[in-house]
């Protein structure tokens, strides 16, 4: 054989047993050619001799989490799935960036564009989809980029670090997840959708509706019934008109539209092809020794373009090619979309017809929306928005076909109320299903192999993943695993199971807990004594090392400027232009004609650009040289002003309405309260920033709901709410206790301060670690201990004893003025000039 | 403050070790030094190829640091972003002497001459 004289000939290649194994050749390394040869090592490692041909130049990477690394939430060592290692540790020949370009299934062989060939005796073809590119004029233009492999990533970051106007074409989730993320990065999106509603295919109008209001509330601009009719520039893309002859300026256009299998290969060999390759129940193609797998397949009339009946497809192949076929019987899907915030699902049919019924419920303040479609007591359908915690049980539910009479009434509540549970506990919802409850979409897990795998020993979600691939993939299980492991090893895990960062295996539970019991006092010998795997940490560890140790060494650890984020380092926000804003603490939102003559004075003095009221009750000072932050400080001073800590993972604000002293319907001194408590609590460090506010009635003006830790005034006393957040996910707080007195209401307030700040995790609020402790626990150490209680007080104000120093007026004498100072420098010119 | 072609701009213990400190050109770039935790000096421009954050600021850790702005990390030795980041930023040769740390004069007229 020559083929264009560059024929490999494959050598004999022999088994563990001395047999010949059979060469089992892959076109296509990307998720379903990866995943059926993991099938079939798993099944029986040995068998095959096996070569994979990819025309991407990576190792095999999870395409799904293209949209995090996009949004800049991941990184792509973070996505790759199989790295080298797996390939050599298998003996597996990856072949990549070499597209195979012909199949000769008479003499079995394929030829890559290198011209490279390869025989084989069982070949798989995994060749995903193509995406389609909707043909207008201009579509070839520079700039116009599908969403498809990581080159089409890199090509958008390129694109989106010149900053501008960006169009994505087609408002499904592709484009949608697209569309996020150059959002995030900084571009101006506009999205173009053809059908009058968003993700039409996956969601109902109701919430397509919702979608659009939302993302349209974050900045972006939708234009439903928008068809394309050219991309127009002269050597590169500079707009897209309509066929309305609106004109779109953009220097990147995103064609998401649609993806189409890629069969040409398949096709031009002479398989048997429709709209993907056809195969039977085992995945083999009309060719009896070709094989296909994946997006480019058409099985049993359908094609799909989701990742979870991929997985279940190379089961029912490695079963066949191992020689105990079980079949493949096609899938129903359910989607989710990945825009951080945003929270969608959908499953099924919701096209309503006849004799379906639709079970709806609205909660416009929450901008929830739910609609389960029910036909002949069975469920066909749900569409879920903005609480999608249930959309696990509905998927459920629906696949198994069961009769939901019995629950019909109470079905839209979601599982807890439904099954009588009543109350909205995570962990009892998940303890609640059953064992093939599917928990992982992405990678078809069910409940009892996670719980298997856990019990198996995988006692961390890292192991978890590692073991059973539940919550490997695009993570929106990830809080159902958890659920399972906590379920499972009740309090084993409770230190969490997320290893701190890349430099240590251990989780950040651990590490305060070893702080504390081994006695470790610095960031080095912590690094020593738990073994971390690099010189001096990351920008990740070294923060919350810095935090755990100051916390658990009130007065006698000595902070480390090195491990602090800048902010913190330099006791202002850095801008984006590199100066800084300045934001004094006004005490409960209070202030006086000398604090705004000094904070006027100083915005003229130091010519800052804007001076502008915050959503804290204070001003805040913008465009402030680094090296005009001391003298800045000191003016400050002087008229009696201190830090404001609007940089710090530390208390920011105490918000406060006017209260009895003046409001009509006040029933105590809220603004007198929040400024006392703004006093105790003002300097001090936590895991991450908190917020408190004091409402002088029910009426709740400063929006004590919503805060850290809340004081909601009534005429008997003060109600204290806690681990409210206003922030990226909106959480109401949790009731905690009513008490009698301002002073009873200052001590709880240092109470929950303290415990928070000993038990959280750095980076979390206090909304997530409730969430995560539970609320109980609280109550038990704040409400139901009283000794617990007041020795946390008293461990709160100690620690408050140290901080309580003003760190501005510290840099204003001179402290530290290497952080301010430059080190020398240079005129040129006048180097020159003395030559 | 010159020595040939090379020019001295201060002592190395003026920069706290996993520290930084900055040196800016009149007419040119701001060039930021950095001390790592094993005790050695690097110099790059002062501006991050992302957006542009002053990577003076940053949090230095090994031989690289995490840019303040959005955390990338860029290699100290080569200007290089790490990980999956894209862009470099130029290195500036830097030299110590006797403790001084010590700058390469044409560098310095180069960088100013370019920006
Ligand atoms: C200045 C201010 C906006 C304004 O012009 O009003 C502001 C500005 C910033 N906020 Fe904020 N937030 C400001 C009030 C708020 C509020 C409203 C409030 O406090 O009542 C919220 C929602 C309430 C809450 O936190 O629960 C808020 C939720 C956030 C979040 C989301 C936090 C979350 O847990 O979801 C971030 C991001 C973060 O912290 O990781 C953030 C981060 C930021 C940062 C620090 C972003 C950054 O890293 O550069 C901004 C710094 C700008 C600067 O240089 O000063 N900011 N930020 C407000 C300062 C208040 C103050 O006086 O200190
Ligand atoms: C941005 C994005 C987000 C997504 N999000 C989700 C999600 O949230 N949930 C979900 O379920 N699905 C999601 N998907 C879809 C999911 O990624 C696909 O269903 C899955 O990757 C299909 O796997 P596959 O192996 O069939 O195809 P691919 O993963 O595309 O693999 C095919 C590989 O074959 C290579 N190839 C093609 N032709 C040749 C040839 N001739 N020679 C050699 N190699 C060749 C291709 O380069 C490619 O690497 C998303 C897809 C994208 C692009
Ligand atoms: S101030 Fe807050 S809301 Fe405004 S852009 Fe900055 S982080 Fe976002
Ligand atoms: S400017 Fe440096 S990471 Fe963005």
């Amino acid at each position: 054989m020559d083929f264009q004289g560059r024929t490999t000939v494959d050598e004999i290649d022999e088994g563990p047993g001395g047999a010949a194994r059979e060469h089992l050749v892959v076109i296509g390394n990307g998720m379903a050619g990866c995943r059926a040869i993991e099938e079939v090592l798993a099944r029986d490692a040995g068998r095959f001799r096996v070569t994979i041909f990819g025309a991407e130049p990576h190792v095999n990477y999870n395409r799904i989490m293209l949209s995090p690394v996009l949004a800049g939430e991941k990184t792509f060592d973070q996505i790759v799935i199989n790295d080298d290692a797996w390939y050599a540790d298998n003996a597996i020949e990856l072949i990549a960036s070499d597209p195979v370009v012909s199949v000769d299934r008479v003499a079995k062989i394929v030829t890559a564009r290198s011209g490279r060939s390869v025989h084989y005796d069982r070949l798989l073809i995994a060749t995903g989809s193509d995406p389609f590119i909707i043909p207008v004029p201009g579509k070839d233009l520079p700039g116009v980029i599908s969403f498809r492999d990581m080159n089409d990533v890199d090509a958008m970051l390129a694109a989106a670090d010149k900053g501008g106007d960006a169009v994505v074409i087609g408002g499904g989730l592709l484009g949608l997840e697209a569309a996020h993320g150059l959002t995030l990065r900084g571009m101006k999106v506009t999205v173009l959708h053809l059908m009058p509603t968003l993700m039409e295919r996956q969601l109902d109008e109701a919430a397509g509706w919702l979608l659009k209001s939302e993302l349209e509330r974050r900045g972006q601009t939708v234009l439903t019934g928008a068809d394309t009719a050219e991309i127009v520039g002269e050597t590169c893309v500079e707009g897209v008109r309509l066929k309305d002859g609106r004109l779109i300026p953009a220097s990147l256009v995103v064609m998401a539209v649609g993806i189409r299998p890629s069969t040409g290969l398949a096709r031009e060999a002479g398989l048997a092809v429709g709209r993907g390759i056809q195969v039977d129940d085992h995945m083999v193609t009309s060719d009896p020794s070709v094989l296909a797998v994946g997006e480019c397949v058409e099985h049993d009339g359908l094609v799909y373009g989701l990742v979870a009946p991929l997985w279940e497809m190379c089961r029912a192949l490695a079963d066949g090619l191992v020689g105990q076929p079980t079949g493949y019987r096609g899938s129903v899907t359910s989607t989710k979309l990945k825009v951080s915030g945003i929270d969608v699902f959908s499953a099924g049919d919701f096209s309503g017809g006849d004799g379906a019924e639709d079970i709806v419920l609205r909660d416009a303040s929450r901008g929830v929306y739910k609609r389960v479609i029910v036909k002949d007591d069975r469920i066909v359908g749900a569409v879920l928005y903005g609480d999608t915690a249930d959309g696990g049980w509905y998927f459920d539910l629906l696949k198994k076909q069961e009769d939901i009479a019995d629950l019909r009434d109470l079905l839209i509540f979601g599982q807890a109320f439904a099954l009588g549970g009543g109350a909205s506990d995570p962990k009892a919802a998940v303890a609640a299903l059953s064992d093939d409850a599917e928990i992982c979409g992405c990678n078809g897990v069910s409940k009892g192999q996670v719980v298997a795998s856990i019990t198996g020993g995988a006692c961390s979600l890292d192991a978890v993943r590692a073991t059973c691939k539940a919550s490997a993939s695009c993570g929106s299980c990830t809080g159902l695993v958890e659920n399972l492991l906590a379920l499972t090893l009740g309090d084993e895990v409770k230190a969490g199971p997320k290893t701190m960062c890349k430099c240590t295996s251990f989780t950040h539970g651990d590490v305060r807990r070893e702080i504390v019991e081994q006695g470790l006092r610095s960031i080095p010998e912590v690094m020593q004594a738990l073994h971390w795997s690099t010189p001096d940490g990351c920008s990740s560890c070294r923060p919350a090392l810095n935090y755990y140790l100051l916390c658990a060494l009130p007065g006698e650890y000595v902070d480390d400027q090195q491990s602090r984020f800048v902010n913190e380092r330099m006791h202002a926000n850095i801008q984006k232009d590199g100066t800084y804003s300045v934001v004094p603490r006004m005490w409960g939102g209070l202030t006086n004609p000398r604090e705004l003559r000094a904070i006027a004075d100083v915005v003229e003095k130091f010519n800052a650009p804007m001076v502008k009221v915050t959503g804290g009750q204070r001003l805040d000072i913008f465009g402030i040289r680094k090296e005009d932050l001391p003298a800045v400080w000191a003016d400050l001073n002087a008229a009696g002003m201190v830090s404001g800590h609007a940089y710090g993972k530390s208390l920011r604000t105490v918000k406060t309405c006017v209260g009895s002293e003046w409001c009509r319907f006040g029933t105590q001194d809220s603004t007198g309260l929040g400024v006392q408590i703004e006093r105790m609590t003002w300097g001090s460090w936590m895991p991450h920033k908190f917020k408190i506010a004091v409402s002088g009635c029910p009426r709740n003006c400063a929006e004590a709901t919503i805060k850290d830790f809340g004081i909601v005034c009534v005429d008997s006393g003060y109600e204290l709410h806690v681990g409210g957040n206003g922030g990226i996910k909106v959480r109401a707080t949790d009731f905690l206790c009513k008490v009698a007195t301002e002073q009873q209401a200052m001590d709880y307030c240092a109470a929950f301060t303290q415990l928070y700040r000993e038990d959280a995790w750095y980076l979390e609020r206090t909304a997530p670690w409730i969430e995560r402790v539970g609320l109980d626990y609280i109550k038990a150490r704040i409400v139901d201990d009283e000794v617990g209680r007041e020795a946390l007080t008293s461990r709160f104000l100690f620690s408050q004893s140290f901080s309580q120093d003003d760190p501005w007026a510290a840099r204003a004498a001179g402290a530290e003025r290497e952080q301010h100072a430059h080190l020398g420098e240079f005129r040129p010119i006048e180097i020159l000039a003395a030559e | 403050m010159m020595t040939g072609d090379w020019i001295d701009i201060g002592a190395v213990a003026e920069i706290p070790l996993r520290g930084a400190r900055t040196v800016p050109v009149a007419g040119g770039e701001e060039i930021a030094l950095f001390r790592t935790g094993d005790d050695r000096i690097f110099a790059l421009v002062n501006r991050c190829p992302h957006k542009h954050g002053p990577l003076s600021q940053g949090i230095i850790h090994g031989h690289a640091v995490a840019c303040p702005l959005h955390n990338w990390r860029i290699s100290l030795e080569t200007g290089e972003a790490l990980g999956e980041d894209k862009g470099c930023v130029p290195t500036v040769p830097v030299r110590v002497d006797a403790g001084r740390i010590l700058i390469a004069r044409l560098t310095l007229l180069a960088t100013a001459i370019a920006a």
